[in-house]
């Protein structure tokens, strides 16, 4: 009761103060145009399906070379030293790296060096940056999920004389993997969003497109009705996280 | 020697007294100051080496043209740096008059105030001479089977999607930079910018550019001009275009696009 009545009150504050600001209607008018929104609404939502495909290759890339690093930094076998160093120079290296650095560097850098069309394509390459960044993330996720499952199951696992091999496979991963589903959900968010920068290296997929009618119109509603779009798919996404999370936290209880 | 030092304190004492007595005054941001935006950099061959304070350079000369005919003494003249989104964005503005390569829309004149065109630019198709050794000519049948990359914020992209009309989608890019570096990549063939950027590009950064031609601009059905953008409802209008006016009728204008725009002469048409 008091939370909705304070909620209402506030929102009510937001919808009768901000109008009164003096720059208000110059604001309207550049942010919220309506006759814009209704023009450009069917060209951004079709320039938001190459988002969507974009993310879509890129995820089953991401999980499985995340897995692979974490895999890699996990191994104990002294033989196998060297894959250890190398999957924690690959997670602080692209960790590191801020994304938007690695799509110029990958996107215009590689193609640079000589390779002829179809190899040379943004959409390669600029997939390959985001590969990079989000499975090093991915790797520290799950190598954390793989950690944090109980010494005494691997133990258990090698009494019944499973192998190694057989023991990750069949023992730790399965519970590992459930229990970092919903990080993992946050990863996906996130990844939905900066697929966006792969705009810069070329492809017109929605923020190009409303930068294009942005300055074709010299207004920025095309922005709003962008985040609108992508509100429609993050929004949803986040609260299914949080469900998870949720329900993860319950089992546990 | 003491007239000369009389004379030169006379006339700066003079220039704010000028601008009092003109049509621009009182109507600019600092009273006896015209602040002038460029962009950040500013590109050869509208500001020479990112110093519009020089003078040098198309825009810079226009700008000092115009500071002088308008009343304002050079040192008068206050320069500032805007990005287009800046130049666009509701509420206050840090600048009188905004110059970079601007071009005058229908949609844009709704949000803000254009002044009279000071250049009116052909269309040039900048590529490399590999392309051009490939087979590519200065026509539109073979405009149309290239890969096509433009500036976002140009008004290249309508002309590419509706004049030539290539076979493949074009890629699009924030600024002159990327674009000059995914032709570099061999992600695009050819770039659409107006005739003297392209000129520059082909020359200084591209290696291996190639003009391959230019649109002839009186036969466009919507020739690209380039006004200086003002704030919607900028009482300075007036004055600048009646200055912009009295250059153009006075040859001043012809005579700083012939000295620095004077390459652009000589590049092939495209039919």
């Amino acid at each position: 009761m008091i939370a909705g009545v304070s909620t209402l009150i506030v929102l009510a504050l937001v919808i009768v103060l901000v109008p009164l600001a003096p720059g208000w209607e110059a604001v309207r008018a550049s942010f919220f145009d309506g006759e814009v929104f209704v023009r450009v609404f069917p060209d951004l939502l079709r320039a938001f399906l190459l988002d969507v495909a974009i993310f879509a290759w890129s995820v089953p890339m991401i999980f499985a070379m995340g897995l692979a690093i974490a895999l890699a930094r996990g191994n104990t076998n002294p033989a196998l030293f060297p894959l250890r160093i190398f999957g924690a120079v690959y997670v602080d290296l692209f960790r590191g790296i801020p994304v938007v650095l690695l799509v110029y560097l990958v996107g215009f850098g590689i193609p640079g060096l000589g390779l002829s069309r179809p190899w040379n394509s943004p959409y390669i390459w600029g997939t390959v940056a985001l590969v990079l960044t989000y499975s090093a993330y991915v790797a520290e996720v799950l190598r954390s999920g793989i950690e944090s499952i109980h010494a005494s199951q691997r133990n258990a696992a090698i009494c019944l004389g499973l192998s190694e091999r057989d023991t990750m496979r069949f023992v730790i991963l399965p519970q590992a993997i459930r229990r970092v589903v919903p990080a993992n959900m946050n990863m996906l968010v996130a990844l939905q969003k900066d697929v966006a920068l792969l705009s810069f290296i070329g492809p017109v997929e929605i923020l190009r497109q409303a930068g294009i009618f942005k300055s074709l119109l010299a207004n920025f509603t095309p922005y709003v009705v962008a985040a609108v779009i992508f509100l429609c798919v993050t929004v949803p996404a986040t609260r299914y996280a949080d469900y998870l999370l949720n329900r993860d936290r319950n089992a546990r209880s | 020697m003491k007239t000369i030092l009389t004379a030169a304190v006379l006339s700066t004492l003079a220039s704010g007294a000028l601008a009092a007595g003109h049509c621009a005054a009182g109507k600019t941001l600092t009273d006896g100051t015209l602040t002038i935006a460029t962009g950040n950099p500013a590109y050869y061959p509208w500001v020479l080496n990112d110093a519009p304070e020089a003078g040098e350079g198309f825009e810079a000369a226009v700008a000092y043209a115009l500071a002088e005919e308008m009343g304002f003494a050079a040192e008068d003249v206050t320069w500032v740096r805007t990005s287009f989104d800046e130049a666009i964005q509701p509420g206050a503005k840090n600048f009188d008059l905004n110059m970079q390569q601007y071009s005058i829309t229908e949609d844009r004149d709704k949000v803000v105030d254009f002044s009279s065109p000071y250049y009116t630019a052909p269309q040039a198709v900048l590529t490399t001479k590999a392309i051009v050794d490939g087979g590519a000519t200065a026509t539109m049948e073979s405009l149309k089977v290239l890969k096509w990359g433009v500036v976002a914020s140009a008004t290249a992209l309508p002309i590419v999607m509706e004049v030539i009309e290539p076979d493949a989608s074009p890629l699009v890019y924030d600024d002159n930079a990327n674009v000059t570096a995914a032709i570099q990549a061999g992600q695009i063939d050819a770039a659409l910018f107006d005739l003297p950027t392209a000129l520059y590009l082909s020359a200084v950064v591209v290696e291996g550019g190639a003009i391959l031609g230019q649109f002839d601009p009186a036969a466009a059905e919507n020739p690209d001009q380039f006004g200086m953008l003002m704030p919607e409802g900028s009482e300075l209008k007036a004055c600048v275009d009646e200055a912009l006016a009295a250059m153009t009728e006075s040859g001043k204008l012809a005579e700083i696009e012939a000295q620095w725009l004077q390459e652009a002469t000589g590049v092939p048409l495209i039919r």
